[in-house]
């Protein structure tokens, strides 16, 4: 049970990013499909960095996998805020393109880093970090049983994480800085007139958005996986930034809200693994256990109905998702 | 020394010139109303004023000192604050984050404070808002005021409202102008535009009038009447060289009687109309835009909600009553009531703008000919026979109707609806944006409708062209009918008073 609950935290603060990033993106008026693949250049980027730190200490490894990861991810979130923004493409397209090259570009890229210098030289250094560095917690928490497992035994970016969300919830509600953003999602040509610059809200936060989720591929790499590096990382880091997308709906838009709904579909995603945790007397079928993966996408379909249903107009998306400002048009 | 002084100001879009060396005073204190028709450049001015626009000649001095205005901001820099029409606000914000929204003051963020202070102003003026209530469960009013008290809350000393009683009711426009003349003792400068004379007579105390893009003249309120106002607004009469027989043959073809419709918004959109609309002769509808012109045209073609009245079309053969209400807009279209209507943005409605002109033709006759595979021939001769008799300049009958110019778009519009032969025929402003030849390609053509026996009603709004195409002329005002008068016997300005009537609950005949 407490190994249940503190996975689930560990792959929560993964959705979490992810969520809180799109959730900033699209508080600007811009449905970032591409975060799934922006997800997987930011874990390219983190593993760069801890390339590139070489283990030399646990601070400059993570720090500098911070950075690579949210400059990595910045810069796809950079592609599509260039297309969408400036050139007002579809906003879905290009999304779509952006993840569909996010994955392609981060196992290219992760495969090139790992072998070309040398064999197993950086997939080692690689997994040392993990577990060394990132899973690295506070000493005393393996004293305080299941409390210090559950709350106190992470490594620090999970606390980062959680703060990203918290920060990004106050700024949302109660600054200048939210208000404008808020008016810049719901009505351009509003916030035009008030004296926003739109163009710089827009770009400012599809690149802080999409470096926020940038962090959460990062995190999945060298996190979840102690930086182990398999085959299919970017197919999975790519699925679960989907079902970040889908967490954006689940939670209403409310960074605060993605803390609990995060928690939620992490408890969900990896329900599975701890079937015969929770059942131990049951067997399921293959057919069966492919069912579980599905409750997130289910979950969010009804929060979806009963919000349309309730039809209270803060719990929906900004207004202008989806549409390209022109100021000719007003 | 003046408050706001305008000099020679100019501003064109494209070939058009929306102002001509405009000059205007606004002094402290003072609330002066902009007297003017559609199209004839007030809203352009102000704009200017108010740094949407930025005017390609001419300067703005306040308080005696030259300003250049390049956007809002700039405005409220120099206390100017523009109410438009259609309100900016962010639907799902409170009536605070609405005022504050964009506004850096010196202070620390804190709503609080904000509404506090809103619920200050809004004291001090009369208003009644309430500082933490939705915008989308406002009404028109408490938007207005919204947008009113964000104006004063950045400080702004003159006050300018585009049409601000064209959504009021009158209820409404006598608590807004109890706020204007609090405004007023207060010291703050007012511009008001509008074109409800009566309005411009209880409220202001200066008119500035202003016609097809030029300044006319000012006059205070006190000294000058409805009439010479009128006069001043819509000028001498301007002989045109269109052609216009003598009506033959008419015979009653359309009989709407005391039709009333309700909008989407829940307004009533005409309000108890009767006329009747006759084969072979020109009834033209005068009024000032939004007045219930598209409203009635599209409660004849099928397209409204009607509350209550008739709308009766009379066969041509046979003499019977068909009752429109209980149609559908294909039937009614199938009778030879046809609808061309002309937008704003001219691709809106009726047109589909990445459809080639065949595809656009054949969308009045898809049901006609084979069942499964499409029939393009017949449409397509139709298309080339438009094409040639309109002049339309286009690459060749495939392409897409948005890369046609507006003139061309609006023949292919019109000539779609003629070329069906139609007993009934509404054009509503079919000329809008075109050139002169262009124009007068068009009023031969609903002149031949005419002389064929067709019923015209044509909506138009240069009063010049409507008195000299129209054979009647009905005036609409508020979506009440103040008047069918002779096109040829009636002069301009008693159109022009008629435009602007107040008309009381009831019609006369």
């Amino acid at each position: 049970m407490v190994e249940f609950f503190f996975q689930a935290i560990g792959i929560a603060v993964i959705f979490l990013l992810g969520c809180v990033g799109e959730t900033l993106t699209e508080k600007s008026g811009h449905l970032n499909l591409g975060i799934p693949g922006i997800m997987c250049v930011g874990a390219a980027g983190g593993i760069l960095g801890v390339v590139v730190a070489n283990n030399a200490n646990g601070f400059l490894s993570i720090l500098l996998a911070v950075i690579f990861a949210a400059v990595f991810a910045a810069i796809a979130g950079g592609i599509y805020a260039f297309l969408t923004v400036t050139l007002r493409c579809n906003q879905n397209v290009t999304g779509l393109a952006l993840t569909i090259f996010g994955n392609g570009f981060s196992s290219v890229f992760i495969n090139n880093i790992i072998k070309i210098e040398g064999d197993s030289g950086h997939g080692a250094m690689l997994s040392e970090a993990g577990n060394k560095f990132f899973l690295a917690h506070l000493p005393f928490s393996d004293l305080l049983g299941w409390f210090g497992k559950i709350f106190l035994g992470h490594g620090v970016l999970i606390y980062v994480a959680i703060a990203i969300a918290v920060v990004a919830a106050i700024v949302l509600r109660f600054t200048r800085i939210g208000l404008n953003l808020r008016a810049v999602g719901e009505s351009p040509a509003t916030a035009d007139a008030a004296g926003i610059n739109v163009t710089a809200y827009k770009y400012s936060f599809i690149l802080i958005g999409s470096a926020i989720a940038g962090l959460g591929g990062m995190l999945y790499v060298m996190q979840l996986m102690h930086g182990i590096v398999g085959a299919e990382l970017a197919g999975t880091v790519e699925g679960i930034g989907w079902l970040c997308v889908a967490l954006v709906i689940f939670t209403l838009w409310k960074p605060a809200l993605a803390i609990l709904g995060s928690f939620i579909f992490g408890a969900l995603y990896i329900f599975p693994s701890f079937l015969n945790v929770f059942f131990p007397d049951a067997t399921f079928t293959f057919a069966q256990l492919k069912l579980f993966p599905l409750i997130p996408y289910v979950a969010t379909i009804i929060v979806l109905v009963v919000t349309s249903i309730i039809g209270n107009k803060e719990n929906q998306a900004p207004a202008a998702l989806g549409l390209s400002y022109f100021r000719e048009d007003r | 020394m003046h408050q706001l002084e305008l000099k020679n100001i100019t501003k064109t879009f494209g070939s058009v010139v929306a102002n001509n060396n405009v000059s205007l005073t606004l002094d402290q204190g003072e609330i002066l109303s902009l007297l003017g028709e559609n199209g004839c450049g007030k809203t352009t001015l102000m704009n200017m004023i108010a740094g949407i626009y930025y005017p390609d000649s001419g300067s703005i001095l306040i308080n005696g000192e030259e300003v250049s205005i390049h956007s809002p901001i700039d405005a409220f820099k120099y206390g100017i604050g523009m109410i438009h029409q259609h309100f900016k606000l962010v639907d799902v914000f409170s009536a605070t984050e609405n005022i504050v929204l964009g506004y850096k003051d010196q202070e620390k963020f804190n709503i609080k404070k904000a509404a506090a202070k809103v619920k200050e102003i809004a004291d001090k003026y009369g208003f009644i808002i309430d500082p933490r209530k939705k915008i989308y469960d406002m009404s028109v009013s408490e938007k207005q005021t919204v947008e009113i008290v964000k104006v004063l809350y950045r400080g702004a000393n003159i006050l300018i409202l585009d049409e601000p009683t064209a959504v009021l009711t009158p209820q409404e426009t006598k608590k807004l102008f109890d706020v204007l003349r609090k405004m007023k003792e207060d010291g703050k400068s007012i511009i008001i535009i509008t074109h409800k004379l009566n309005e411009v007579m209880e409220i202001s105390d200066r008119v500035a009038v202003l016609r097809k893009g030029e300044y006319i003249g000012s006059v205070n309120s006190k000294e000058t009447t409805e009439s010479q106002l009128t006069e001043m607004m819509v000028g001498k009469k301007i002989e045109l060289n269109i052609e216009r027989t003598e009506p033959k043959g008419c015979v009653d073809r359309l009989i709407v009687n005391n039709l009333t419709t309700i909008k989407e918004d829940g307004l009533l959109g005409v309000d108890h109309v009767s006329f009747t609309a006759r084969s072979g002769e020109i009834l033209g509808i005068a009024g000032i835009a939004g007045s219930g012109q598209k409203e009635l045209l599209e409660a004849i073609a099928g397209l409204a909600k009607i509350k209550e009245g008739s709308l009766d079309y009379i066969e041509p053969h046979s003499g019977e009553w068909v009752d429109l209400c209980s149609k559908n807009p294909r039937q009614i279209r199938d009778l030879g009531v046809r609808l061309a209507f002309v937008p704003e943005d001219r691709l809106g409605m009726g047109l589909v703008g990445n459809m080639d002109l065949v595809d656009n033709v054949m969308l009045r006759s898809y049901e006609k000919g084979r069942p499964v595979i499409l029939d393009r021939k017949t449409p397509g001769k139709l298309t080339d026979q438009i094409v040639k008799d309109l002049e339309v300049v286009t690459d060749s009958v495939h392409t897409p109707v948005r890369r046609l110019s507006g003139g061309n778009v609006q023949k292919v519009l019109v000539g779609r609806e003629i070329a069906s032969v139609p007993k009934v025929l509404m054009a509503a402003y079919p000329v809008r944006g075109l050139d002169i030849n262009s124009s007068y390609l068009i009023y031969n053509l609903l002149n031949k409708e005419k002389e064929t026996g067709s019923a015209v009603i044509f909506v138009g709004e240069d009063l010049d062209v409507l008195l000299a195409l129209s054979d009647r002329l009905l005036v609409l005002n508020g979506g009440k009918v103040t008047g069918i008068v002779d096109a040829r016997t009636v002069t301009k300005e008693e159109v022009g008073l008629l435009m602007t009537k107040t008309v009381e609950s009831t019609v006369e005949e």
